[in-house]
């Protein structure tokens, strides 16, 4: 299981970025081994549109479960399009997210849970 | 942390000098100026520039006249008529879609991305304060409002800030979204006008199409009481939170003039209802913890 | 001629200024509200509207049957308007901005365009005066899109006034391009003149001979008078801030019809302004 989950930072020990498409980093991390990678998002100071380049970031790096704070409809339409988990509202470090989430405790959203950032 | 942002639909309501005495009354806050292609909040809070960045805004089409062929390809395919029959692009008209770039047969156009303004952090004798600039005849104003209050909040939680209080653009477009989406409420300042309480009912619309609770305060209240008591009605009807009225009085100009917050510069009767409007905002907030 | 009347900072009278210029004319004249967001001229013109229309931005729709996947859409697109997302193509109307690129580069013309309502457009009269305004749509960001379609619509033949929204960026330039002349209406107090100071620049740059109106004349500082004078601007006309004024606003009311000597005032104001363009 890959978990992709938006940082502020680079270690499992950094706080967690709030935002989906503008975060600035994705802590791509194996769930069983907790080795992880760290990917620059790219799309953080596009004009318009971060949530959905974003979205396909997650897409090409083949994730199975995104954990951010806010999701907006755009970028939850591209990661449900190609069948990829969302939970929003986590917020926390990193690894105790992750700790939350192996025991079960944080679950899929159905809908995106902001409106969407329109530029 | 909470984030409140300050709009009005309608200009000139009094938006800025009232956020000006918000950020002098609260604690442990934090000021953004989102009103970026018209801001006046530095006028009054004295900031000084700690840090500041460029503001990278969209691509324009820029044609090299070396290489250009002058086929037309460009001409053709533009939208937006923004390639003159002497192949110079106007760049007020171009939208920045790269389709003439795409189509160019012999490479000739360039698309730079484009500075369009600056922002800042500083410090104010009160709070710290991210605000910005944005060119002369820029654009991407949506943008850089997203800008600062992403910046405002890094900030905020690196300084253990309680309340992030966000000086709002007028209208109800792209800038105005940019600066409402994800906030924790939204005040709305009108006055009692016909056009004060038209503007207020399209902006009211616009907080519930994207989901942000608001509060309603009218400014300048004694102008039309008659009016100022259907605004109220109106509010308590849409279940939105009325958290006071402020009377007209000259010091709010005063106060500007003398490039100062209403609360450091007066005692009198708008300068206690400021007071008042704002203890209501703080108990709404903590409420919603 | 197309005079504009624009202002940096919002809430300064501009609607006031446009409204009363042109019910104070004595010749064929033609309203414009390009505000948008907060369209507010009707309030005060009360016109009989007799043609309304849908304003409509077209927006790109796929055939799934045509596509291919190759992506050539997504690539061309600096919107992030359409992408390719494993079988699927999603498109993302609001972020459009109808260049058609997308159209242009599919190579088996799977994309074809569909109409996205952003806005009216409304046409109507108020005694002499041809009013026409746009009301944006709430929740459309793209409020320049509207202004420019009405420019593209309305008639050139007789004077046109324009109120334009207020700010410096897109929008108001919007309104105020193609004028011969622009009104910046304002008031002397620091916020004013700040924003008097970035909207003159704004006009300068598209190159528009423009003056100044101030309102609520006495309720500030001579700052605003010294700018006009060092930047050579002329000052066309100046109101004092008056409750009478103000309560006339507050209830929609003309003020050429609540304030003695106030019609005589816009047609004084008219006569300058044509002086102005023709120098």
């Amino acid at each position: 299981m890959k978990i992709a989950i938006t940082s502020t930072g680079k270690e499992l020990t950094s706080e967690m970025d709030q935002y989906f498409g503008r975060a600035l980093n994705f802590l791509m991390v194996n769930q069983d081994t907790m080795d992880f990678e760290v990917v620059k998002n790219n799309s953080v100071g596009l004009l318009q549109g971060a949530g959905i380049q974003a979205g396909k970031i997650i897409v090409d790096n083949k994730v199975d479960v995104v954990i951010t704070g806010n999701c907006g409809p755009k970028a939850f339409n591209v990661l449900n399009t190609a069948g990829i988990e969302v939970i929003t509202g986590a917020k926390g470090r990193i690894m105790d997210v992750i700790e939350d989430y192996k025991k079960g405790n944080l679950k899929p959203s159905e809908k995106p849970n902001v409106k969407c950032q329109l530029v | 942390m909470k984030e409140i942002t300050i709009v009005s639909g309608k200009g000139g309501t009094g938006k800025t000098s009232i956020v000006a005495s918000f950020a002098t009354v609260a604690k442990k806050n934090l000021l953004v100026d989102a009103d970026v292609d018209a801001a006046d909040l530095h006028l009054v809070m004295s900031p000084t520039v700690r840090y500041k960045e460029d503001f990278k805004g969209g691509h324009k089409a820029a044609i090299n006249q070396k290489i250009c062929t002058k086929c037309g390809k460009c001409i053709e395919r533009c939208q937006y008529n923004a390639i003159s029959a002497d192949f110079i692009v106007n760049s007020l008209s171009c939208e920045g879609c790269g389709v003439c770039v795409h189509y160019c047969p012999v490479q000739a156009i360039d698309f730079p991305q484009r500075t369009c303004g600056e922002w800042y952090i500083s410090d104010t004798p009160v709070c710290p304060m991210v605000h910005a600039r944005l060119g002369i005849a820029e654009e991407n104003s949506g943008l850089l409002v997203s800008l600062v209050r992403k910046q405002a909040r890094i900030l905020a939680e690196k300084q253990n800030i309680e309340i992030i209080i966000v000086d709002g653009p007028p209208g109800i477009g792209c800038p105005v979204i940019a600066a409402i989406t994800g906030a924790d409420a939204v005040l709305i300042v009108t006055e009692p006008t016909l056009s004060g309480m038209h503007d207020m009912d399209r902006i009211i619309d616009l907080t519930s199409f994207l989901n942000v609770p608001a509060l309603l305060c009218v400014n300048k209240y004694d102008l039309n009481r008659e009016i100022s008591d259907s605004i109220i009605n109106m509010a308590e009807k849409n279940n939105m939170q009325f958290v006071g009225s402020i009377p007209y009085d000259r010091d709010v100009t005063y106060a500007m003039v003398a490039g100062k917050s209403l609360i450091d510069f007066s005692n009198g009767k708008a300068a206690l209802a400021v007071r008042e409007v704002w203890n209501n905002i703080e108990s709404y907030l903590q409420r919603g913890d | 001629m197309i005079i504009s009347v624009a202002s940096g900072k919002g809430g300064t009278g501009k609607t006031t200024i446009a409204t009363n210029l042109a019910v104070s004319m004595d010749q064929p004249v033609q309203l414009v509200d390009c505000d948008v967001e907060e369209p507010n001229a009707h309030i005060f013109m009360k016109p009989q509207i007799t043609l309304r229309l849908a304003v409509n931005k077209m927006v790109p729709s796929v055939d799934m049957e045509l596509c291919d996947l190759c992506e050539a859409c997504g690539k061309i697109c600096q919107f992030s308007a359409i992408t390719v997302i494993g079988k699927k193509v999603l498109t993302f109307p609001d972020m459009c901005h109808s260049c058609k690129g997308c159209m242009m580069v599919c190579p088996n013309g799977a994309i074809t365009e569909s109409p996205l309502e952003i806005g009216v457009i409304e046409k109507g009269r108020s005694g002499f005066v041809e009013f026409i305004h746009g009301c944006l749509k709430v929740g459309q960001p793209m409020s320049a899109f509207l202004i420019n379609k009405i420019k593209e619509d309305f008639t050139s033949d007789k004077i046109t006034i324009i109120d334009a929204p207020p700010g410096t960026s897109c929008p108001m330039i919007s309104a105020i391009k193609g004028s011969d002349f622009v009104l910046l209406v304002t008031e002397p107090t620091p916020f004013g003149l700040n924003d008097l100071v970035l909207a003159v620049k704004t006009v300068r740059a598209l190159k528009i001979p423009c003056g100044i109106v101030i309102n609520r004349c006495d309720v500030g500082d001579m700052k605003t008078h010294e700018f006009a004078e060092k930047e050579e601007i002329p000052i066309l006309m100046e109101t004092p801030d008056s409750r009478q004024i103000a309560e006339a606003y507050s209830r929609g009311e003309m003020i050429i019809e609540r304030v003695p000597g106030m019609k005589n005032a816009f047609r004084e104001l008219f006569k300058r302004i044509i002086r102005e363009v023709r120098k």
